[in-house]
């Protein structure tokens, strides 16, 4: 499935950590494809393997990682396949990262201007002064204010908010093609989140980079990516384009995902939030590893691992109740509104595509 | 800072001025006076010694004349050499106390920090053993045990060292090393755990996802972090090196204060011991002083201001 | 993708409430530890603390058991078998077999002295003493005075930490500045006042020790004091109106085990540290009771030509304080689940 407009391709990818209890299976048979310019988010309760997944990319897995299987295709060349010192002149300058916390991943005791040059002196070469111009030019862009006098002062100096503006800097000072965002905002609060989020919009614009944005809320997708894989217990179940997932989602999982959301109706109302623990991966259970927590579940779901089922060119679900054989079940309240207001949507859309003349077809191969 | 640095001083002196009072009257609790080291005398000779060492005034009298001497680095006469200044007899000792104390301190921590990067670089590695099987033997071996033995061995046995002298540098080498050993043990130790903590933390792993090698992962972010806190155990360490000179200067015959106190002890000399006392408690504020100082330049997340804690 | 295998009939009923049961047991059989299981497997994996531990039960065996069964009597001073070097029957080995060096010569000191039938593991000291029997009697004395030392500097440390924590505010700044103060002159200094003020021997060495040592637990407790204070399960104990005595013991000391048995780890080997010290300046136990400090004071004397009487003491000295501290270490690995790997 080589396509032009990917640009990373990850393909069933195997983790495991060596452990004292034994192996935990923290990737089982990930795959997902990056498209150049666009933003995929992975979804997933923590401990699903998503951080995994992103260390795998970077190659900065912990030590007592292995990578069973997989590849991981970037610009044509696998990943996985590359040296220490060949994954060092990617990281940092081909793809980047933004990590959780901004309160703990600057350095505490270097000025914050030198961190951001950093980037620039290791791969560009630059020497000190050019790449603190250009570090400064970068603070800018990300918005911290007061810029030339703020070059010189520590982490500690900076809220949270700036502190990310200072980690989004150090990640794009190099243009990279890939920015991995791993809960970038999940330490934040609400209004500097979406002051966050916006600016990594507009960055990505500037600057025209693919994210792979990674988040166990479900609400701040919407407005920022194009693509959405949901990930469970080491395994993506299901992926489409936004308004598929969010709109006509077919496994249960993601029904439950986006019934814990909260949304304009639900308010500060108490939400439901999906019962039960993920499954222990150092023993992952036969079939289906939702099926323990899902109030749909099949008798096949305890033997069999459901394959991904095609929902339309985009959108992909691996759940047994697409099975032509499963009995028709009705979804939860919520998801039956949306996925209505979706087949709305669709209509219109054809309607208006009626109206209008054919619109140049988004063909997206899987 | 210079507020901040007026508080320290202050507390400095307070704490010296407590520990110069509570000695003074510890020392009074104390049986004997200078005269138990004496044959028999006379009563009027006992007068004018009682007299010459100020004891026959009431006991606030005397603490006050003592407070007022201590002030100007007065500590009055020794009982042990009974005309010589407890100050001139201890001024002319601290110079090599001083000088084996900072070699030690220099060589124990340089090494140790070495020792200990080592040892958290390659964390589960032999190398790491190894490094902790040197910092575990170092903290378990008495500094005066390490001293005999080293006085034998490479002293008396190889000959590579003279022993039982004091004279230039090639004299402080071993006792240098003696007390050393506990320090380099210590730093290790202390680096070894803040570098395993500082490694396996975030902005280390934002280093890396920069496309730092390991080396400049390092040499940038992981070692100064920390080496940092190294600052603050150098008044445990100057404590133990005290302690420690006490015992090594005796076995190499070092003129210096900590062989004196010892000494001193042995012979009741209490004038002496309460100099000696307050010289070792001015010595560590000093130090705690410094360090506290240091800590606060160093680290840019420690602001000195006048504000207390 | 979709499935081409042919699947049982029943596959697509919804699950029953059997198989439900079933797979929610399958989901607790994951083994979830608890902390103290967790600590436990840790400790258990350190091979070193394990060593530890078995070493340090078979030095307090021989010690305290050399109460009721000895070699030889501790005391007894025999002259004629004086200076006798290692002899350990089987081995051959200079060093261990009853031989030394006399004037450039290698010679059987036990036949010199007439004493060919007899054995003394370690030899014998200068008044002919079996320094085995010394070495056992002193480590006794030390591991006493290290442990009652340790035990007051435990009761006074937990207490001072835990009341200044609790208090907060302007109590805990003064009990900390006093702390501070006391920090301000080195440790054996006023060891030596103390002892000096209360006369030599094994009560005032305790007592001098345990009065100089506790600070370094009084900080760590307090430290952990004033995080437990914040907790909910604390500040519910106090809205329920529990006396602080009851907070103290049943809340808060169970909270504050680790770090008073990984610190009371470090503090046994410090003690024995400081009697030793005092005994090889020659303030300390004095004969005919012996410490470990005392015999390695004896012991160097005569280092040069029976270089065995201080090695014994030295080494018996060195494991023990080893001992201790890697016990220290594994329990601080084993508590702390920062170095969790
Ligand atoms: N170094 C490791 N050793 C053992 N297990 C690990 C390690 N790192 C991650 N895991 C396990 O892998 C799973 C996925 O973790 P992670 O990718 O961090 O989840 P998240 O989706 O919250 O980012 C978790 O069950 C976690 O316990
Ligand atoms: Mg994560």
């Amino acid at each position: 499935m080589e396509n032009e407009k990917n640009i990373l391709e990850v393909r069933n990818l195997q983790v495991n950590f060596k452990t004292y209890a034994g192996d935990v299976k923290a990737i089982r048979d990930v795959s997902f494809d990056l498209r150049k310019g666009e933003t995929l988010a992975i979804v997933g309760e923590s401990g699903s393997g998503k951080s995994v997944t992103t260390r795998t990319i970077m190659g900065l897995n912990a030590s007592n990682a292995d990578i069973a299987s997989g590849t991981i295709k970037y610009k044509g060349d696998d990943l996985l396949k590359k040296s220490e010192k060949e994954m060092e002149a990617i990281r940092g300058q081909d793809i980047a990262e933004i990590f959780q916390d901004p309160m703990t991943s600057l350095d505490p005791t270097m000025k914050i201007g030198r961190q951001i040059a950093e980037p620039l002196m290791v791969h560009k070469g630059m020497k000190k002064e050019k790449a603190l111009a250009q570090a400064l030019e970068m603070m800018k862009l990300v918005g911290i204010t007061d810029a030339e006098n703020r070059i010189n002062d520590y982490p500690h100096q900076f809220s949270g908010g700036m502190r990310q503006r200072i980690v989004i800097a150090i990640a794009l000072v190099n243009y990279p093609e890939i920015l991995i965002a791993d809960e970038p905002t999940t330490a934040l609060d609400v209004t500097i989140q979406a002051q966050i989020l916006n600016l990594m919009k507009e960055l990505q614009d500037k600057i025209s980079t693919s994210i792979i944005f990674i988040t166990h809320d479900l609400g701040v997708v919407a407005g920022m990516a194009d693509r959405v894989a949901v990930m469970y217990a080491g395994k993506i179940v299901e992926y489409g384009t936004v308004d598929e997932i969010f709109y006509n989602p077919k496994h249960p999982y993601t029904w439950g995902l986006l019934s814990s959301m909260p949304t304009m109706d639900t308010g500060g109302d108490e939400l439901p939030s999906i019962p039960g623990t993920p499954p222990d991966l150092l023993d992952p259970p036969k079939g289906d590893a939702f099926a323990a927590r899902n109030a749909y579940a099949l008798k096949i779901d305890t033997e069999k691992e459901p394959p991904f089922f095609k929902v339309s060119d985009t959108h992909y679900a691996a759940t047994w109740l697409m099975h032509p054989d499963a009995p028709e079940v009705t979804p939860p309240a919520q998801i039956v509104e949306r996925q209505k207001k979706y087949a709305d949507m669709q209509s219109k859309l054809v309607q208006t595509q009626r109206t209008t003349g054919p619109v140049e077809e988004e063909e997206e191969q899987q | 800072m210079a507020k901040y640095l007026a508080k320290r001083i202050f507390y400095l002196v307070l704490t010296l001025f407590i520990v110069i009072t509570v000695t003074f009257f510890l020392m009074k609790l104390l049986p004997g006076t200078p005269l138990t080291n004496q044959a028999k005398l006379s009563k009027s000779q006992i007068a004018l010694i009682y007299e010459q060492y100020g004891l026959n005034k009431p006991v606030w009298q005397q603490y006050l004349l003592y407070l007022a001497g201590a002030v100007r680095g007065n500590f009055g006469t020794s009982f042990q050499f009974s005309d010589q200044p407890v100050s001139y007899l201890l001024s002319s000792r601290i110079g090599p106390s001083l000088q084996i104390g900072l070699q030690a301190m220099i060589f124990g921590v340089i090494i140790g920090i070495i020792v200990g990067s080592f040892g958290a670089m390659k964390q589960n590695t032999w190398v790491d053993t190894s490094a902790t099987f040197v910092s575990i033997l170092g903290i378990s071996i008495p500094s005066f045990v390490l001293a005999v033995l080293l006085q034998y061995y490479l002293g008396l046995k190889l000959g590579w060292f003279p022993i039982a002298e004091w004279g230039g540098f090639i004299y402080t080498v071993l006792p240098t090393l003696a007390l050393g050993a506990t320090p380099l043990a210590e730093s290790a130790r202390f680096v070894r755990t803040e570098m395993v903590d500082v490694l396996s933390s975030d902005y280390i792993e934002l280093a890396k996802a920069k496309g730092l090698s390991r080396t400049g992962v390092i040499y940038h972010h992981a070692l100064r972090n920390s080496l940092i806190p190294l600052i603050t155990i150098v008044g445990p360490l100057a404590v133990n090196i005290m302690t420690g000179s006490m015992v090594v200067e005796n076995i190499f015959s070092i003129p210096g204060i900590g062989e004196q106190f010892v000494k001193s002890v042995l012979t009741n000399d209490y004038p002496t011991i309460m100099g000696l006392t307050i010289i070792y408690s001015f010595m560590l504020c000093v130090v705690l002083l410094f360090t506290d100082i240091l800590y606060g330049i160093v680290d840019p997340r420690i602001r000195i201001t006048g504000k207390a804690n | 993708m979709a499935d081409t295998v042919k699947l049982p009939e029943d596959s697509f009923k919804p699950i029953s409430a059997d198989d439900r049961t079933a797979l929610d047991s399958e989901k607790i059989a994951a083994p979830s530890l608890t902390f103290a299981q967790d600590a436990w497997r840790r400790l258990r994996k350190n091979k070193g603390a394990w060593i530890s531990l078995i070493v340090l039960a078979i030095v307090f065996i021989m010690a305290f058991g050399s109460i009721f069964v000895s070699p030889h009597d501790p005391n007894a001073v025999n002259p004629s078998y004086a200076n006798l070097p290692s002899k350990i029957p089987g081995i051959g080995i200079n060093g261990f077999n009853g031989t030394l060096v006399q004037a450039g010569q290698r010679v059987d000191a036990y036949k010199q002295a007439g004493a060919s039938n007899l054995h003394y593991i370690m030899g014998t000291d200068y008044l002919g003493r079996d320094l085995f029997s010394r070495v056992l009697y002193g480590t006794r004395i030390s591991l006493i005075i290290a442990l009652v030392a340790t035990l007051f500097d435990l009761t006074i440390g937990v207490t001072y930490g835990m009341f200044s924590g609790w208090k907060g505010g302007r109590i805990d700044t003064i009990m900390q500045r006093i702390i501070e103060i006391i920090l301000s002159i080195p440790n054996l200094v006023v060891i030596v006042l103390l002892i000096l003020i209360l006369k030599p021997g094994m009560t005032s060495i305790i007592i001098a020790i345990a009065l100089t040592s506790w600070t370094n637990m009084a900080r760590l407790v307090r430290a952990q004091t004033m995080e437990l204070k914040e907790q909910e399960f604390i500040l519910a104990a106090r809205t329920l109106g529990e006396r602080p005595m009851q907070i103290a013991f049943k809340h808060l000391l169970p909270n504050l085990s680790s770090v008073i048995i990984i610190n009371t780890m470090f503090t046994i080997p410090n003690a024995i540290f400081f009697e030793a010290t005092l005994s090889y300046i020659g303030i300390g136990i004095s004969s005919p009771q012996a410490s470990l400090g005392t015999l390695l004071n004896d012991g160097q004397k005569n280092f040069q030509f029976l270089p065995y009487q201080m090695w014994w003491p030295a080494l018996v000295l060195s494991i023990i304080m080893l001992a201790f501290n890697l016990l220290g270490d594994g329990l601080r690995d084993a508590f702390d689940p920062r170095t969790k790997e």
